[in-house]
This record gives C-alpha cells, structure tokens and sequence, in this order.
C-alpha cells in the first residue's frame, strides 16, 4: 500500500511536468523518477536524524547536556506564532479580497452585516487565544529550576469566562433570530412576482406567470415528454404561463421563488443575493428577496464586463451535480417588460397536440395567445 | 457500590489464581478473538489507522482530480479502472470518493479507532478493574467493527462502484438506484456495513458505560475518575442512545430501496419517468440522520477533548484547571448535543420558526466548549511545559478546536447559514473541529500510551517532524477553503472549471492539495514510528511520563487482569501536580493522605472532617515547633 500511494503522489507531479500527449500510456519512468525523489527525501531525513544523534552525544561525551529539544520545541511554538499570525492576515487580504461582492438584495445586506459583526467578535477571539496559547508555551517551557503553579481552579474567574460568552452568543442569537425570522417569515405581496423554480437531474426549469401573474398549478403525475414540469391545464391559470431560459429579475422589485424538485434534492443557490433553499421532491418551497443591483451595475462596480450572477444547485444530486447553472440578469422595469413580452408560452404547440388541444380547445388557447399579444 | 467494589475484590483473587494457565493462550485466543481489552485496543487502533490510511488515499485522489482537472494521469486508470478512465477520474467515482471518505473518516477511524482504542484501553486501566464487564462482549464488538470495515471497503469491487450520495446519503438520491450509479449495490453495502457498526458501536458502548459505573476500584468515586475516563464514559452514553437512531433511520431507507414503501419518497419524476411513491419526506430522514449525526460529532470530539486534557495537564506538570467545570462542560455538551441536530438543516425546507429554535441551541452549546478551551489555556499557563509528542498534538488539538470552533459560530446563526451552507466554509470548519482537532486528540493519544500498549517508546524526534509538517499542511489546507466559501464555491463539486466566477480559485485548490500530499506522505513517517517501535523501540519503564493515573501502576509487561496481585486503592484525583510541599511534582493516585502530611491542603478533606482534624493538628504542631526553634 505504501508503494502505492507513493506512485500516486508521484503521479500527481508526473503529469505535471512532462509534456502532455494524448496517449493514455503510464510514464514508468517519470514515476520512477518521483518515487526515488521521495526516498532520497527520507533518506536525507534519517541523516539529519542520525546526525543530530551524532552530535548529541558528543555534547553528552563532553559532560554538556546535549540538544535541549525542549526548548527547541518552544522556540519552533513562538516562532510559527510569528509566522501563522502573518499567514493569517496574508490569506485575510489576498484570498478575502477574492470574497463575493457586496449582497444585491435588501436582506442580503442585513445578512452581510451580521456576518462582519461575527466576523469581528470571533476575530477577537481567535487571534487572543491563539497568541496565548503559543506565548504561554513558550514562557512556561519546561525549567528544572522552577515547578508549576499549583492552581486547580479559580471559582471567579471560571464565572467571568463562562458568562462573558453567554452574553456574547445572547448577542448573537438575539440579533440573528430577529434577522432570520424576518427574511423567511416574509409576507406575500399582491404585486410579488411568482417565479417557478424547477430542479431535475440535472437542469433547472423556469417558469413565470402570464398576464394574470398567477402560475399554474402543478402535478408529477402530468409530466409527460412535452409538459415536463407536469402543468395542470385543466385550470385556466395555466395557459398563458411562459417558459423562460434565463432569469430575469426587475431590479427592486420583490421576488418570489417557488421551489421544487422531480428526482432528487437540488439546491437553489444565488450567492450574489444571499438566497439558498433546497428543493425537495414533494415538498414545494419558497425564498422570497429583492434585487436591489443590476447586472450593469454590479459589472460597473466589479470592473468585469463579463460577470453574470448565478443560479447553481449546492445539494449533492448526481454526477454533473457541478454543472447545473442558470444564468441570472438583473435589469430596469422597462427591460424587464420588453424581454418578458418576447418569452415563449409554456403551452407549445407539441403540448398542445399531446393534450388534444388542438382540435378540442383550439379557440380557446388561440383566444389567450392573442390576448397575450393585445397586452403586450 | 461499596458492595459491588467488595465483590470485585474477591473476583479478582480468584483471577489471579486462574492466571497461571492464562500463559499457554493458543495464537488464535491470544491475538484474533481475544478478550483482554488492551488486544482488542490494539485491534482497533491498528484497523483504525489502516482505515484511516485508505480513506486519506481516497483523499488525495479527489484532491489531485479537484488541482489538476484538465490533466490527464494514465496512472490512474491503471490503478483504478474503469473508474478513470482515459486518465481522469469520472465524476462519478469522484463523488464515491468523497463519500467513503468521509464515511471512513467519521465513523470507522474517528468513532471506532478514537472510542474503540482508548475506551478499550484506558477504562480498565484508569479506573482500576480487571477487565470490561463482558470482554466477549466485546471482542464481539471489535469483529463486528472489522466485519463493517471489510464490507464498506468491498463495495470498491462492485460493478457500479462505491455508494456516492455523499456520506450523509440524503434520499431520494440513495434511495433510487437509478438516480447514480452509486446508489445500486453500493449502497446497499454502505447501508449493512453501516448496520454492523452500529451494533459494534452499541456493543462496546455498553460495556464501557457498565464498567465505569459498576467496576470502579476502592476509594475511585466518579469524581476521582480521570478525564479522559469521564468523556469516554459520556461519549458511550451519547453513542448509546444516538447509534439506534440512525438504524430506524436506514431500516426505513432499506425499504424504500427494496421493499416499495415510501418513507422518504413523494412526487418524484426520475428522467421523465413517474415513479410510484406518494406521501413520504426525504425531510424525514434528515431529522433521523441528525439526531445520530449531531451527537456524531461530539462522539468523535469529546475522547479528544479528554485525551488532550490529560495529556496537557501531565506536560504541563500542573492540575487541569477546573476539573469540575470540565466534567460539567462535558455533561452539558452531552446533553444539549441532542437538540442542535436541526441546524444541519436550515435551508432544507425545514420550517423557518424550526430553524429559529435550533439557532439558539446551537448557540449555547458554544459557552460549554468556550469554558473548555479557556481553562486548557488556564492549564498552561505558569505550567512547567514539557513537549513530548502527545503535548503536541494535545496543543494542536486546542489550535484546531479554536479555530474549527469560531466559524461554528456563523454557521449556527441561520442568518449566516443561508448562504454558508453547503460551501467550502462548511468544509474548512468541520474538517479543522472535528476532523484534524480529533485526529490530533487521537495521535496524542497514542503517542502518550504507546508505552502502555506496546511497552516501548516511540522516538520522540520523528514525532517531533510528524506533529510539525501535519499541523502546518492542515493549517495550509483548511485555512484558505473558508475563502473559497465566503466566495459561494460549493461542495461536493467534481471540477470548478464550468463557472467563471470558480476558476479564480484553481491556483488556490493547486496549492491546497500539494499541502495535502506533504501532509499525506508525513503519515508514512509516523507509520514508520509506530510499526518500528512496536518492535525495537526503547524499553518503557512503568511510568514514563511521571503520571498520577492507575494506568501506571501496572507492570509494563501485559498480563491478563492487568495488576499482579490486589487492585491498587485510590486515595485522591488524579491532578495532583506540583503541588506545593510534596517531594515530587506528581502524586499518584495511590498514595494515600497520611504519606503526603507536608502537602496536603484543607481543600482535599472537603467531606472528610476526620481528615481535616488530622491536617489541623499537623499544622498547629509544625508551627509550634517553628515557634519553638
């Protein structure tokens, strides 16, 4: 097994280095090449070992004490306080900077200044603790000129420091209850907008309301080939539902996400808006939020001509799991009418020959197409 | 318990005269079914590192598939088939990877080989008793462990692979063995595997929790019991009454996968195929997983948090500070650990003011591991460090506990969680808490009772090079996944190359994964250390640490009803280091009161007036004398 897991690390820098060919042959010698780096590196450890042994006993012969590992280890404690201290800050800067931009929704806001009032409490607490620690095992290595301080406990001060956290978590939970409580308990507003969301392995379906702003009722025992999300048409708020490819949101308007699953868990996942909830087969859900940034803007502000927001699935749910995306577009009202009037109904023409809607109820949905057009 | 410590006692002399014919043990009693409970320590530990070996190979591919995933590696096709194919592991397999894992890693390694090895081990030894209540019990329970072992490695040989619905196996994704190739016969064998372990769980549990409650030593009252007694003693209550939780929760998934009912399963279309299930949840079987896998992680942290305590308060030749609010913590994590499972499932649909509810919980569960990490600094401070190996790793277990911790506090908060969930921050603070801080806990472990259990020393300067390249690389490694968190990178992702917004983070994941084969290939020197020095390493001698436990009363060769002649009687805790007066900076456990006349404080006689009148007239008459001189 050693030898093994050894090849695979090998491996690892094997395919790094030499140059790639589409030949799927294993290349013995760059493996072999690796793993003999790897036992030089242990050979090279057992003589530095053997060496320092070496000279720890001519300092013993010497009647000295020898290597005082001890404190060797106490220095190495001090020293990698210095150096993890730096670390830390330079992952803070290089890799926080790389951090998703601000919330672009209201309560994504409220999230994100929660999130720096945590952030600057266990911050505190981090970095005076950890410098204790290792302060503390530098100052108190081992002397055998001086014994511990016998001190089995100190009634007053375990009170301060159980309490002390108990007033600060009160803090916390008080605030993110309130905060919490008043993102998902939101109360539905007639001029929401009502977006269908739809996860199946492994796509996202969408679906937005007509004139009526209404969605259909669904039922999975309706999907067929063409009515893939299993729309009821036997009720008429269904006909003039769209099919849409990409999210578009009207920019500080409240959005109503409906969430649902076909075949597994999936997750809807906007980062950008601070939004997430699973979608659960047989459970239907909802996240409500608003936009309060534009793409425009949001690509003004990040200086990135390209950026898109994203919609992904952050539930584990089969193999393309890591691929499941849709594309999110925050814009004016007006843009957003202009595209919405452009969607295509969800009731094709394929549907409508499934459903025998073509000779039975031809008028009708010929009658509702055309409304659509009037209004638009 | 006056009556049964009595009875204890005349067992034992009946043990000791039945310990003559106990020398000529055929290899088979001795070493395979054997029911000394440090064999079976030893069996556990060794099947735990292996396990541990493996699930950290497992590691190293996905990370290898995670830094280069436009590389091709022929290599991995001819080491693994048709799971790589044309030199790229398939993302399927990736996930199985991922999946035994964390599987491998949480159950078998850090339930299994922490509780198994060190409950084992440690109970009888530290709280003075021959044996565990029911040793076949539990050689039982070692080979139904290797038995779950053997049949989750196994599924490596099915056609379709490993189960890969992640290590916590939501359905309906386990359930359909149409949805991944991982959820046909792989998952079967995940889910009986799973079945055996618990009973193993279960059967060891027991038996730890009978001994430490009926097969104490004279004179060991509960408060006498060292640390790491008390949390393995909480961690088999915990695994107790959370284990038979997660069965129901299987036996039902069983039958959704095989018998047609419909527990878990509602509504689903499956590639545009109507299936048959109506009126079930998969919500259901998160609430059954969490209320197992909550207390879950505090079985895999508390024994660590009790082997540092000891091991720190030894090293640091002082008291453990607040060794009643340290067993207090621990009751406290114990018992709120049983309502907090729901913050694992705030963004699952669960109902928001449910959510709310747990947040508070989950909170509170912080001031306990607080108190705890406070008074291991207290411990420290004005100590008289001593670094062996077992400090060390008890010290990065403390960095790792604080550092794991903190961010446990934002994903608590479901504020916080909505968009922390399921990201690379989930991954970055699980694996510092409970993954590196209870491995830490674990190696310190080993490497402070290795003398015990081989009678030999490990080599303290390879130990020295273990600690230092493990602590850093999981630093490099963990530290900077909180990042790609914060970023919104989620989990369980095969490749980051299909979003724009993750490829940022390549040179990133390049870098976390040469940490983690630096820190891979460091195990093999540990390795090198153990195997060796099992066999020629330096002598022990029967106390090498200077220890006030029980343990160390032993003789360093092993014999079966651990001591030679009586049980040995406790006098005292077990804390009593440097303490001012007395000749040593130790005192064991058996030294009685009336030897230590110099040392004794009024605090040791708090419900012994006897006593205290005793200490009293010493006093008064050790200062008349000064007054005389």
């Amino acid at each position: 097994m050693l030898l093994g897991t050894n090849l695979l690390m090998a491996q690892t820098a094997a395919g790094a280095a030499p140059g790639q060919e589409e030949a799927p042959k294993v290349d013995w010698t760059g493996i072999a090449y690796y793993v003999l780096i790897f036992f030089l590196i242990c050979l090279g450890v057992a003589i530095v070992g053997k060496i320092l042994k070496i000279y720890d006993l001519t300092l013993k012969m010497q009647g000295k004490k020898g290597i005082k590992w001890n404190t060797v280890m106490a220095v190495i404690c001090i020293v990698f306080l210095f150096v993890g201290l730096y670390g830390a800050y330079w992952s803070f800067t290089e890799q926080g900077s790389m951090t998703l931009p601000e919330a672009a929704s209201a309560h994504g806001v409220k999230i994100d200044e929660m999130f720096t009032v945590t952030t600057v409490l266990t911050m505190i607490v981090f970095f005076v603790t950890q410098i204790l620690l290792f302060t503390f095992l530098f100052q108190y290595r081992h002397s055998d000129k001086r014994r511990a301080h016998f001190l089995p406990h100190n009634n007053t001060i375990e009170k301060v420091w159980t309490i002390a956290p108990a007033i600060v978590l009160t803090i916390l939970v008080v605030f993110g209850f309130f905060t919490w409580q008043k993102i998902m308990n939101s109360e539905n507003l007639k001029d929401d907008i009502n977006i269908d969301v739809t996860g199946h392995q492994f796509a996202w379906e969408l679906r937005y309301p007509g004139k009526d702003g209404v969605l259909g009722p669904k039922d999975f025992r309706l999907v067929t080939g063409a009515n893939l999300l299993g729309v009821n048409f036997k009720k008429k708020s269904s006909f003039d539902d769209l099919k849409v490819d990409t999210m578009y949101l009207p920019v500080n308007k409240s959005i109503r996400l409906n969430i649902l699953a076909q075949d597994v868990i999936h997750s809807v996942y906007m980062p950008h808006f601070r939004v997430q909830l699973n979608a659960v087969p047989g459970l239907p859900t909802f996240f409500k939020f608003t936009p309060t940034i534009t793409t425009a803007e949001m690509r003004t502000k990040l200086d990135d001509p390209k950026f898109e927001y994203t919609l992904y699935c952050n539930k584990i749910c089969g193999g393309s799991h890591y691929n499941m995306q849709k594309v999110v577009r925050v814009v004016s009202e007006a843009e957003y009418q202009s595209w919405l009037s452009r969607q295509k109904p969800y009731l094709n023409d394929a549907l409508r020959k499934e459903l025998h809607f073509a000779a039975a109820n031809n008028e009708q949905s010929g009658a509702s197409t055309n409304r659509l057009a009037l209004n638009n | 318990m006056s009556t049964l410590a009595v009875h204890d006692h005349a067992g034992a002399h009946h043990d000791e005269h039945g310990h003559e014919h106990h020398h000529d043990q055929s290899f088979l009693s001795k070493y395979v079914f054997s029911m000394d409970h440090k064999m079976i320590a030893k069996q556990f530990l060794i099947t735990g590192i292996t396990m541990a070996v493996i699930a950290m190979i497992l590691s190293i591919l996905f990370r290898i598939q995670l830094a280069y995933p436009d590389k091709t590696f022929p290599l991995l096709t001819t080491l693994l088939g048709r799971f790589a194919p044309n030199g790229r592991i398939s993302p399927d397999f990736y996930l199985a990877l991922v999946t035994i894992h964390g599987t491998i890693m949480v159950f078998f390694v850090l339930t299994a080989g922490l509780s198994g090895t060190f409950a084992n081990l440690l109970i009888p030894l530290q709280v003075g008793a021959r044996d565990m209540a029911s040793p076949f019990m539990n050689m039982l329970s070692y080979w139904f462990f290797f038995l779950a072992s053997v049949i989750m490695l196994s599924s490596f040989f099915v056609q379709k692979g490993p189960a890969s619905g992640g290590w916590t196996i939501y359905p309906p994704l386990s359930a359909l063995p149409k949805a991944m190739p991982g959820s046909g016969e792989g998952m079967t064998l995940w889910l009986i595997s799973m079945v055996l372990f618990v009973a193993s769980s279960l059967m060891g549990g027991i038996n730890y929790v009978s001994t430490v409650l009926n097969m104490r030593t004279k004179g060991m009252d509960l408060w006498k019991m060292p640390l790491t007694i008390w949390a393995l003693f909480l961690t088999a209550i915990l695994g107790i009454l959370a284990f038979p939780v997660l069965v129901a929760g299987v036996v039902l998934l069983i039958f959704d996968r095989s018998v047609g009912t419909s527990f878990y399963l509602s509504d689903i279309v499956l590639n545009g195929v109507q299936q048959p299930f109506e009126g079930g949840s998969p919500i259901l079987f998160q609430h059954l997983f969490w209320f197992l896998g909550h207390p879950e992680v505090y079985i895999v942290i508390m024994p660590a948090m009790g082997i540092s305590s000891e091991v720190m308060s030894v090293n640091s030749r002082k008291p453990i500070f607040g060794y009643h609010a340290m067993v207090y913590s621990l009751i406290g994590i114990t018992v709120l650990s049983f309502i907090v499972w729901g913050h694992h499932m705030f963004v699952t649909g669960m109902n928001p003011f449910l959510g709310g509810v747990f947040m508070i919980t989950t909170l509170i569960i912080a001031v306990p591991s607080a108190v705890k990490t406070f008074n291991w600094l207290a411990t420290l401070w004005r100590g008289n460090i001593r670094f062996t190996p077992a400090m060390l790793f008890a010290i990065g277990m403390v960095s790792f506990f604080i550092s794991g911790g903190l961010t446990g506090i934002f994903l608590g908060n479901a504020t916080l969680d909505i968009n922390l969930h399921d990201t690379y921050f989930v991954v970055a603070h699980f694996h510092l808490v409970m993954g590196s801080a209870a491995i830490f806990g674990m190696l310190a472990g080993v490497y402070h009772w290795f003398p015990k259990m081989f009678g030999r020393m490990m080599d303290e300067k390879l130990g020295y090079l273990h600690f230092w390249l493990t602590f850093i690389c999981a630093y490099l490694v963990f530290f900077p996944m909180h990042f790609m968190g914060l970023d919104g990178v989620p989990r369980r992702y095969y490749a980051f190359t299909e979003f724009a917004s993750m490829q940022k983070w390549l040179t990133i994941n390049t870098f976390v994964t040469w940490a983690a084969i630096i820190a891979a290939l460091t195990q093999f020197g540990f390795l090198y250390n153990f195997f060796v020095s099992i066999f020629k390493g330096q002598k022990a001698t029967q106390n090498p640490w200077e220890s006030n436990t029980l343990e160390w009363t032993t003789p360093v060769e092993h014999l079966h009803g651990n001591w030679p002649g009586e049980i040995p009687t406790v006098y005292r805790w077990p804390y009593d280091y440097s303490k001012p007066g007395a000749e040593e900076d130790y005192i064991p456990q058996t030294v009685p009161y009336s030897q230590t006349m110099s040392s004794n404080l009024p605090h040791d006689f708090e419900d012994n007036p006897a006593g205290l009148e005793e200490l009293n007239k010493f006093t008064s008459t050790l200062k008349a004398n000064e007054q005389v001189k």
